[in-house]
């Protein structure tokens, strides 16, 4: 059939199975949103405050759906309000297609109104971009894609469509939803290589990440843990994989990771790192990370392999494949001297844990757990509140959590809770800080607007607790311009907007005011009063090694 | 420190160069020369990196080449395995006192006079980056007015193809 381009774009993300979208309309957009009201009965769009929440969303919606998430914008601003969301599911390796309006392609490169090199500007944070030139390569460039986009490693894909080529007609013939391109396992030979350390390991530690939830490998990474008797961490981008409460998952490790996962990691002498990178926040100082141990590495991105930690055995393939290939060469045997050391660790954590009365931050998260359904996702921003969520959210399923891993995007949360609400079918949490969530607060108005339930739970301390935590240890408590000293009153705040909140200062007062965010109809804003010197521990100091762990600190006042 | 060449097959697309040297850029990879060109076919291209660096930093290259969607093949050429050929055309001062001297430098290095002026003399040189340097380093006696360069063409020895890599 004869379409126009913008007919033929929505067509095709229909096509692609695209229930709904995110996005903000403008100028060189207009002929999309002309279709997507078209089409309206076919594809939901949902409008956001800003485009960069929009770009939350659609990453929110991925995180939670395994799905490619989409955003359009109109060219120039719009397009650049995309970037930080763009960069934010790039480093998080988040399978997205972003769209994008531009002038006519008459008035490309003469600097006209809103005009702006979009691909050029994302180049570095897109796996791959497109700039369509004219109507007959449409369809197939936004088949192309979505096929990049949850390929290998999943990533965003930009695609830039100028407003002459909406307009221009061609002809349509509709296709089959792309598939990703076929996983394929590690070589043979490697396989046999990595068994062959694994079989010889005394002290075996299985650490894996966001690679494991792609590629769907949590049964194969459970079965092999049990055959070779390993423990189990993860960096923050792997949690929700794997129930918290299985008996060999030690939790996140790194920075501010688990006492008992950061030392079984270190103290191990077989790392096996499946579907995760190695990032500085994670090893601390390289050279004294984890020396005794030989590091056996699954990813799907050869790149990854050597590129910051020397592994022994590199294996470029898709994880649960791999392990399906590797599990029958292992040998299924106890080691029981290593997991009683592993259980004298998490001895260890439990003394460290922080269990003062009041609302202290892992009060509220553990408040907070009692609410949450199987299927809850929560999402968070970046910060102190982040790495609590962390540390003490309770998982029982994968894909409940999103939160901005590599990139640490303060301003991330509002906009993927939304995303996480459509992609779920639920309610959703975001857990924030003050700080964070005054970058994008405005996305209040889309959650009303929409009536998107998503539940908030500020972590208020009146300061960047972080940056005031990174003061406190090393500028001497100069505590320049971490002090926020606002009047913000975010109950007020949520009723000017059409929702509903209230203030907490106890934990049974968080309780109920749970009880009341999770009947309420829409988003719901509950102000979590907690102390500017609240700490999170144990930390890493940046640089540092298990050696120089912190547990405990006491700030005087 | 080492030099090595990298040989790529790139779709010929709007824009592949840029894509290719933006990861060079963002990741702070040493490259010392890049040669792009038009190959058999009109629908691909291709470039020749040198680059110089360690083992690991060469292999990290090649793995993040290797995530480009445009990039067809991609193989490293070895003085083994390999023939490299460079172009250059050197501009110098045309003086009475150096002429005969430039010439039987010239000879010797098998460089060819394109261009003769009284005041300037342009010679074509052929052969690999060693041979260059040589013969840069012989010229500095005098008084090099400008070179231009190519960097290295290469190609692999016997009937093996950069194609025979393709879709890695």
């Amino acid at each position: 059939m004869l379409l126009s381009g913008s007919d033929i774009l929505v067509k095709n993300l229909i096509e692609q199975g695209c229930e709904t979208v995110f996005g903000y309309p403008g100028g060189q957009i207009l002929n999309v949103y002309d279709s997507l009201y078209k089409y309206q009965n076919e594809i939901n769009h949902v409008l956001t405050a800003h485009e960069q929440g929009a770009a939350h969303a659609a990453d929110g919606y991925a995180r939670t759906t395994g799905k490619v998430g989409v955003v359009i914008s109109t060219s120039g601003p719009g397009a650049t309000n995309l970037v930080t969301g763009i960069a934010t599911g790039y480093l998080d390796s988040i399978p997205m297609v972003a769209i994008c309006g531009n002038v006519p392609t008459t008035q490309i490169g003469t600097d006209s109104f809103q005009e702006l090199d979009i691909t050029g500007v994302t180049l570095p944070i897109t796996k791959h971009n497109y700039f369509v030139g004219k109507v007959e390569d449409l369809a197939k460039t936004v088949r192309e894609a979505f096929r990049l986009a949850k390929s290998g490693r999943p990533g965003p894909v930009l695609i830039d469509v100028p407003k002459d080529v909406q307009i221009a007609k061609c002809e349509y013939t509709p296709e089959e939803p792309v598939q990703k391109d076929a996983p394929f396992a590690a070589k043979d030979v490697r396989i046999e290589e990595a068994s062959a350390i694994i079989n010889a390991a005394e002290r075996p530690f299985i650490y894996f990440g966001g690679g494991v939830i792609s590629s769907g490998a949590m049964e194969e990474m459970l079965e092999l843990a049990e055959k070779i008797d390993a423990p189990i961490g993860c960096s923050m981008m792997g949690l929700s994989a794997i129930p918290t409460n299985h008996p060999r998952f030690l939790g996140m490790q790194g920075m501010h990771g688990h006492f008992a996962s950061s030392m079984s990691m270190h103290n191990a002498d077989v790392i096996l790192s499946l579907g995760v990178r190695f990032n500085d926040r994670v090893t601390g100082n390289r050279s004294k990370f984890a020396v005794k141990a030989k590091v056996v590495h699954i990813d799907v991105d050869g790149s990854e392999l050597n590129k910051t930690v020397n592994t022994v055995c590199g294996l470029r393939g898709d994880v649960k494949l791999t392990l399906q290939k590797l599990l029958p060469l292992l040998n299924e045997e106890p080691k029981p001297d290593w997991m009683a050391r592993v259980r004298a660790f998490r001895a260890e954590e439990e003394t460290y844990l922080d269990n003062r009365e009041g609302l202290t931050p892992r009060r509220a998260i553990l408040t907070l757990n009692k609410h949450l359904g199987a299927n809850t996702a929560v999402c968070t921003d970046v910060g102190q509140h982040q790495m609590w969520a962390a540390q003490n959210l309770f998982f029982q399923r994968p894909r409940r959590f999103a939160s901005s891993g590599g990139l640490g995007t303060m301003g991330y949360g509002f906009g993927a809770a939304i995303g996480a609400a459509y992609g779920t079918g639920e309610r959703s949490v975001l857990v924030t800080g003050d700080g964070s969530f005054g970058m994008n607060l405005n996305e209040l108005a889309t959650a009303v607007r929409y009536n998107v339930p998503v539940v908030v739970i500020i972590m208020n301390n009146g300061v960047l607790g972080m940056v005031r935590q990174w003061q406190t240890l090393f500028c001497d408590k100069h505590y320049s311009n971490s002090v926020l000293e606002r009047k913000t009153d975010f109950a007020a705040f949520a009723r000017s907007f059409g929702a509903d909140g209230e203030a907490v200062a106890a934990p049974d007062e968080l309780d109920a005011a749970l009880d009341r965010a999770f009947a309420y109809e829409g988003p719901y804003i509950i102000d979590c009063k907690i102390d500017k010197d609240e700490f999170v521990l144990p930390m890493l100091p940046p640089g540092g090694s298990m050696d120089d762990i912190i547990t405990k600190l006491e700030v005087e006042s | 420190m080492n030099r090595y060449s990298v040989a790529v097959l790139v779709n010929n697309q709007f824009g592949v160069l840029n894509r290719v040297t933006s990861m060079f850029r963002r990741r702070q990879f040493n490259i010392s020369a890049l040669t792009v060109s038009e190959t058999e076919t009109s629908a691909l291209s291709r470039i020749t990196v040198v680059f110089d660096g360690e083992e690991n930093m060469k292999q990290q290259l090649i793995n993040q080449l290797y995530k480009l969607p445009d990039v067809c093949s991609i193989k490293e050429l070895t003085a083994e395995n390999s023939l490299n050929c460079e172009l250059m055309l050197i501009k110098l001062k045309n003086d009475p006192l150096s002429r005969e001297d430039i010439h039987a430098a010239a000879e010797a290095f098998k460089a060819e006079t394109i261009d003769y002026t009284k005041d300037s003399i342009v010679l074509r040189v052929i052969g690999n980056s060693t041979k260059m340097d040589d013969f840069i380093a012989l010229m500095r006696d005098f008084t090099i007015l400008e070179i231009c360069r190519t960097g290295a063409a290469s190609i692999e020895k016997g009937s093996a193809t950069l194609h025979q890599n393709l879709n890695l």
